[in-house]
């Protein structure tokens, strides 16, 4: 299944690469991987979709928190969420279906952001699913260009993550973070 | 802010703020911290630091160890660090300086050893640009440290040379690199090193928790057949006698890894030795075999597990250990204790029952007479074979007043003295466990050596791992270190022979070694050398060789085609190994056959 991890980490010349090198050093499976700017000024946020079963993701916290630039992990999958993605999608158009898939776009609420004779370009924003079932809509009337962010996310009111140590605690299988589905009411 | 729990060697010197070069800023920290040596190699980038060297030289404040290659550089560090447990420094330049280190770094990093090391770096208007012997030395070397940094600027100096030391000292310990650009070394910046450590996603020393203690307690006070698992972190966390104490107390056998060889004396009634690939059979039966398996400072590595889903599985498994991403990384335990095993280890020894397991014991002990490699050794043989020379060395070694230090390279030599020397305490073998990396006897030797003159070091190598590094010999001589070597030479890769002639229907590619008159070689560097053919010289030249003053260098050209029992075949259990050959099988031997 998957999960979505938060990292913290210090805003430092190398530290993506700390990251990623780290990844792929122990063969994790990475969906995708976003880095901003967090609320605070030096720290820097990274929001991860790993794949993989309780054993993995739990792995893939316990290293990220060895990263000695790392300052904090986070394993929101069980928590109320706002997961969101962001695409940006150039879709060839003719007189014809111009008006189609505006339509489409306005369905999901999507933004036109460019457009000319040829093509126009469509800012969705929504959770992975809702960007991809779009993007199948406009498939048919050819895509050329694509570009996605990746999920960022962020707990809703008290499910926001504590950012503090770890307690140390009894390890079990079956007690590390798991179960189905990411919340969102939408 | 986790706090230092071990303190570095007090310096007694001005903590600033000084002025300083850069160059100037890299000893002074080093003596800060308590370094007394250094193993390098100077070059390009590194000169500006060489140069400031000299005053520290000068007085004595800082010996500098000149290596005849990089990667040995890295292996003296690990020696040292090894033999004394506070971190071991090298010093190297930029570009192949630094690519030389990886190895003897990644070695150092598998085993947990503190290593601190310092490369030049192209000046920083020239980064980037492939100038003449620049390489990512961060990028290289990132997959293999605990950490590493690339300074640019000189005021960040003190303070990436204290978290460097602190890094690689606290918790598990590890390798920290710092890549200093050449203009830094050459500018002048204010020093100093009063500095608070403020490293919030460092978190070197977890707390432990004393429900976890007592789960781990209830386990073990219910088990009719416990057992226990010691490896590195037993010696790292220097609990070798609370071990001991909870050993006898509740009368649990103790299986090492390699590692964690001599955690508990090897003559110890209720030591089984190592166990795992190259574990006798009656060390791994126990693993196989016991209810409630408690592992200690180790991290469930293939070579002890083998195949993992066989693995212990009539056990619960207990699993105390500092590094929490070591837990549940290859095998999920039922109780994990999280923490400094010197904190835990004291907080569980009092809520364990006094026990005697005597039923399961007596089961052992059978187990071990119908594998009585003692017999192995006593016999007289006609052909030396590698086995009788260890024991022997063991029987030469036992003698001496002196601390002694075993250091071993890679291959069929490091499983025979890990089984037929006897340790007496942990610490006492230095072998690379983790990376396996051959060559690597020699220069550590000589950074045991080093960080005790008076010790009595002895160097076992292959004749295929002893030519990776022999250019180290003349390092021995120009520090005049009296380290003693031992070449357990058949002629062979004979580990790699061993495995085709097993696995690759005995085809032998890449595995014959030609060898150098060891003894002329010795000779050139004018180290005392002998050379041994037959079983009976082997006590005499032993004698020898601690008899005389100074380093001694011995050519053992033992039997070629012997092999290594028992053994686990990779993938498989470890109760599924093939035993010694029965008797009357065992090319080597004569007259009366041992029973195994």
């Amino acid at each position: 299944m998957q999960y979505t991890l938060v990292a913290w980490m210090r805003d430092k010349p190398g530290v993506l690469n700390r990251v990623s090198g780290m990844l792929r050093r122990r063969n994790f499976n990475i969906d995708s991987l976003q880095v901003s700017h967090s609320e605070t000024p030096g720290i820097s946020r990274m929001t991860f979709v790993v794949d993989g079963d309780e054993r993995v993701a739990d792995q893939v916290v316990k290293q990220l928190r060895k990263v000695v630039d790392v300052t904090a992990v986070e394993d929101i999958t069980n928590r109320l969420a706002i997961l969101r993605e962001l695409a940006l999608i150039r879709v060839r158009t003719t007189p014809a279906t111009r008006g189609e898939i505006m339509q489409f776009a306005e369905i999901y609420r999507a933004q036109i952001v460019d457009v000319n004779a040829e093509n126009l370009v469509v800012q969705a924003v929504g959770t992975e699913d809702k960007v991809d079932s779009l993007i199948e809509l406009l498939r048919p009337f050819g895509i050329e260009e694509m570009v996605r962010t990746g999920r960022v996310a962020l707990c809703r009111g008290d499910e926001r993550p504590k950012r503090t140590k770890p307690a140390t605690s009894i390890f079990k299988a079956a007690a590390s973070l798991n179960g189905s589905g990411h919340g969102d009411p939408e | 802010m986790a706090l230092a729990k071990r303190e570095p060697a007090a310096s007694g010197y001005d903590l600033g703020p000084l002025e300083f070069t850069g160059s100037q800023m890299i000893w002074e920290a080093l003596l800060r911290e308590g370094v007394k040596i250094v193993f390098g190699h100077p070059g390009g980038a590194i000169l500006p630091a060489y140069d400031a060297l000299a005053e520290y030289e000068a007085d004595g404040r800082i010996h500098h160890v000149l290596v005849r290659h990089e990667q040995c550089a890295a292996h003296m560090a690990d020696g040292f660090a090894r033999a004394t447990g506070d971190v071991g420094v090298c010093i190297v330049t930029s570009g192949p300086g630094a690519t030389n280190l990886v190895t003897g770094l990644a070695t150092a990093q598998m085993d947990s050893v503190p290593v601190v090391a310092i490369t030049g770096q192209v000046p920083t208007n020239l980064l980037g640009t492939d100038a003449f012997q620049e390489s990512d030395v961060v990028g290289v070397t990132q997959p293999v440290c605990k950490h590493n940094y690339l300074v640019t600027d000189i005021a960040e100096l003190p303070l990436v040379m204290k978290e460097a030391f602190y890094i690689a000292r606290e918790g598990r310990p590890g390798v920290v690199l710092v890549d200093i650009c050449k203009d830094v070394q050459i500018e002048t910046g204010i020093f100093r090193y009063d500095f608070e450590i403020n490293l919030p996603g460092f978190e070197p020393w977890p707390e432990y928790s004393p429900e976890s203690v007592q789960a781990a307690a209830e386990l073990l006070n219910e088990s009719e057949r416990p057992l226990i698992l010691a490896g590195h972190g037993i010696h790292l966390s220097n609990t070798s006698e609370e071990l001991l104490q909870l050993v006898e107390k509740a009368g649990i056998p103790v299986v090492t890894t390699l590692l964690g060889t001599g955690n508990i004396p090897e003559t110890h009634p209720l030591s089984l030795g190592m166990g795992g690939m190259h574990g006798e059979a009656f060390a791994n039966r126990a693993v196989q075999a016991c209810d409630v398996l408690v592992a200690m400072g180790m991290r469930f590595d293939d070579r002890i597990t083998g195949r993992l889903d066989r693995f212990a599985a009539k056990a619960k498994i207990v699993h105390f250990e500092l590094d929490r991403a070591e837990v549940g990384k290859n095998i999920v335990p039922d109780v994990a204790v999280i923490g400094d095993l010197a904190e835990t280890l004291p907080a569980f020894l009092p809520q364990i029952k006094e026990r005697r397991h005597q039923e399961w014991v007596d089961t052992l002990s059978e187990w071990r007479s119908e594998t009585d490699e003692a017999d192995i050794i006593q016999f007289e043989v006609e052909e030396l074979i590698p086995p009788f020379v260890i024991r022997q060395l063991w029987h030469a070694t036992e003698q001496t007043e002196k601390r002694v230090i075993v250091v071993t390279d890679v291959g069929q030599h490091q499983m025979w003295e890990s089984q037929y020397y006897i340790h007496e305490h942990a610490g006492m073998l230095l072998t690379s466990g983790g990376l396996g990396t051959m060559g690597y006897a020699l220069p550590a030797a000589l950074g045991a050596q080093m960080s005790d003159p008076d010790a009595l070091v002895w160097c076992v190598a292959g004749d295929g791992g002893f030519q990776m590094t022999l250019q180290e010999l003349a390092t021995i001589q120009q520090e005049k270190l009296p380290v003693k070597i031992a070449i357990i030479n058949n002629g062979f890769l004979g580990m790699v022979r061993q495995w085709q002639q097993i696995f690759y229907d005995k085809r032998y590619v890449g595995t014959p070694i030609l060898s150098p008159d060891y003894v002329k070689l010795a000779e050139a560097y004018d180290i005392p050398a002998a050379v041994v053919r037959h079983p009976s010289e082997v006590v005499s030249v032993l004698e020898q060789a601690h008899k005389t003053d100074g380093p001694f260098l011995v050519d053992f050209q033992v039997k070629e085609e012997v092999n290594v029992y028992p053994m686990v075949a990779p993938g498989a259990a470890v109760d599924e190994l093939i035993r010694r050959p029965k008797p009357g099988y065992v090319q080597g031997y004569s007259g009366v056959q041992p029973s195994w």
